[in-house]
């Protein structure tokens, strides 16, 4: 049976996570649905149809679907739902939001953070803040899960050509109402796509010193995350934080400044391919996970670092 | 206004977790176990908005065994007024949990549900999101900042809630009976004093099965295995920036 998707996107373009969806899908069955349910979504459209492995995309173009509310696109997913033996989100806020509403009005569970199809009713997901790696069967008529992007390869976003029908379904959400949105413009690349990292935490002391951790990413085309300590104190804003409860990355390389690794932490970066930490205290528990462990001052180690790249 | 809160008890956040030698299960023998931070964060919000007055009753209702009665006096101590234990075994998933959850809230008919955005066990974050469907109510996940503008939500029933989501921050206006699922941000819980734990032991707390509420529990989930994680390599520790450096380029080969 086919594995339908719903794909994450802002009405302009399609975001990394689906392609790292769609891989996951395409070990599940070969015929992989995307829905694109937006407003003046075309790009979308076309970017979805263009992805290696996708046979069909669906579009749902219409202002009620603008802000992509759970309310609707759940009702939508379930219109729709019939012939899917397996449906799937990312991993992200909006999955995360979305998909666990389609599972309860399906009457069926959900998987969450699955981060390998070991066969089409087995799957494998991290619990207790990945310190336990739990493998689950279910027979499910349905299968819902939301998928990790660290989980699986990105699908080539070119070379498909898939089918597309027009889905003509409009589902208000007449009690929740969209007000406003303050997103964070970066020119850098998105954390949970990002090659390399740079992180920081309460070490770092303030928001300004961010900066210093800004020249170094400037160098290394890096993304700059942090903990949640760092976010709590206010020095940066909640997007950036890494861990259990915030994004979960695995780039080329981390490196984590003033983080002390609190399990938590490490739960959101631990798969990363190496890990480089800079803490002035040689105990600190994330020098554990680190393949390079840099016992020092970060304000003079990083600026040095800066400056020998 | 009456809340709803619903409230998890689950291995404390700093205990090192352990997996089972025979890979059936994480071992909670002997183990911390406590209030799911999440649901902490949920329980103050309802009690900070009793004490602004515009929340007249929170309830506070948790499922599972019997030991979760800790976790609902717990609650109760902090100041929720009443508590309900479904009486379940441990560990229902998540639908089982949202379905009990769901029948309780229509007996109770409260008109704002807050819960924790994620269970650190299961590390599900979906609970909310069924209870909301099931129940056909709108919902506000992820929120960091939760606005009762009195006058105007009297009339319009209608609260605004700013959720963290991977971008940044949104705003959505949700209309009551809804429900709102806690982040990180929300506030920071205060602790029970020990008056206020001696007061709670005098609260009442109702005792319901899932017959009671009429919800056949099951599952089409089982379990195959629970593994630890692989393990890291042990790394280095390199003496210089120096160092760092070569090694990153020479070694690694992660920076050219
Ligand atoms: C429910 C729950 C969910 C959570 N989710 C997350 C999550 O998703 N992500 C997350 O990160 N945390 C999370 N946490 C929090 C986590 O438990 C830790 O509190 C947090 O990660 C600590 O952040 P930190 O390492 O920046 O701060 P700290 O633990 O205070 O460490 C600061 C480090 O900086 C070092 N330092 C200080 N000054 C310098 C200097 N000048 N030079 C070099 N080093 C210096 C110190 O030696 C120390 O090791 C969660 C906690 C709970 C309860
Ligand atoms: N057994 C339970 N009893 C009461 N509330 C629960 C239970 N399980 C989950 N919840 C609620 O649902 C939230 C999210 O849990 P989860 O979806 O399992 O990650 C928790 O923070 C609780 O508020």
């Amino acid at each position: 049976m086919s594995v339908l998707i719903i794909a994450e996107h802002d009405n302009k373009s399609l975001k990394p996570a689906t392609l790292n969806a769609v891989t996951a899908a395409t070990q599940i069955d070969a015929d992989v649905h995307l829905l694109v349910a937006g407003f003046e979504c075309q790009t979308v459209v076309e970017q979805a149809a263009a992805v290696a492995g996708v046979t069909k995309v669906m579009v749902a173009d219409n202002a009620v679907y603008e802000h992509q509310l759970a309310e609707n696109v759940s009702k939508l997913v379930v219109e729709i739902a019939s012939g899917y033996g397996h449906i799937l989100a990312s991993a992200t806020t909006t999955g995360k939001n979305t998909l666990p509403r389609v599972a309860a009005l399906l009457d069926v569970a959900q998987l969450s953070d699955v981060i390998k199809v070991e066969s089409p009713d087995t799957f494998v997901r991290p619990i207790y803040a990945g310190n336990a790696i739990a493998t689950v069967k279910t027979t499910d008529a349905v299968k819902m899960m939301t998928i990790r992007s660290t989980g699986f390869d990105a699908a080539v976003t070119e070379g498909g050509s898939a089918e597309r029908e027009v889905l003509s379904q409009v589902i208000a959400s007449d009690r929740s109402r969209f007000v406003k949105e303050q997103l964070a413009e970066s020119d850098r690349p998105e954390l949970t796509a990002a090659n390399v990292i740079i992180s920081g935490g309460r070490g770092m002391g303030n928001g300004d010193n961010f900066k210093l951790l800004e020249g170094v990413a400037d160098k290394l085309g890096a993304a700059i995350g942090a903990s949640r300590a760092a976010v709590d104190a206010g020095f940066v804003p909640n997007d950036l934080q890494v861990g259990q409860t915030g994004k979960t990355v695995a780039p080329d390389l981390y490196i984590a400044v003033g983080i002390s690794g609190a399990i938590q932490h490490l739960a959101g970066m631990k798969d990363s391919k190496v890990i480089v930490a800079i803490n002035k205290d040689e105990d600190a528990p994330i020098f554990q996970v680190a393949d390079y462990g840099l016992v020092a001052d970060l304000f003079e180690a990083v600026p040095e670092l800066e400056n020998s790249l | 206004m009456k809340i709803l809160v619903s409230v998890k008890r689950v291995i404390d956040y700093n205990v090192k977790v352990r997996v089972k030698t025979d890979h059936t299960a994480v071992d909670l023998t002997n183990v911390k176990m406590s209030m799911n931070p999440f649901c902490e964060i949920a329980v103050e919000e309802a009690i900070r908005l009793k004490e602004k007055g515009v929340a007249s009753e929170v309830v506070v209702v948790s499922v599972g065994s019997k030991t979760c009665h800790e976790t609902l006096r717990t609650a109760l101590a902090l100041g929720a007024d009443r508590a309900i234990q479904v009486d379940t075994e441990d560990g229902l998933d998540s639908l089982s949990v949202a379905k009990l959850l769901a029948k309780v809230a229509q007996e109770e008919a409260p008109d704002l549900i807050i819960m924790g955005k994620q269970a650190i066990d299961s590390d599900n974050n979906q609970t909310g999101q069924m209870v909301a469907a099931l129940l056909d109510y709108p919902q506000a996940t992820f929120a960091s900042e939760v606005v009762v503008e009195s006058g105007d939500a009297q009339a319009t029933n209608e609260i605004k809630v700013t959720r963290e989501i991977d971008g940044g921050l949104q705003t959505l206006a949700i209309t009551l009976p809804a429900v709102v699922t806690t982040d990180l941000r929300l506030n920071e819980p205060r602790f029970a004093s020990l008056p206020n734990i001696m007061k709670a032991k005098k609260k009442p707390l109702d005792v319901k099965t899932p017959a009671d509420l009429g919800v056949d529990i099951g599952s089409n989930i089982s379990i195959v295995s629970v593994t630890p994680p692989p393990q890291r390599a042990g790394g280095i520790k390199v003496g210089s920036v120096a160092e760092l450096v070569d090694k990153l380029k020479n070694e690694a080969k992660v920076v050219s």
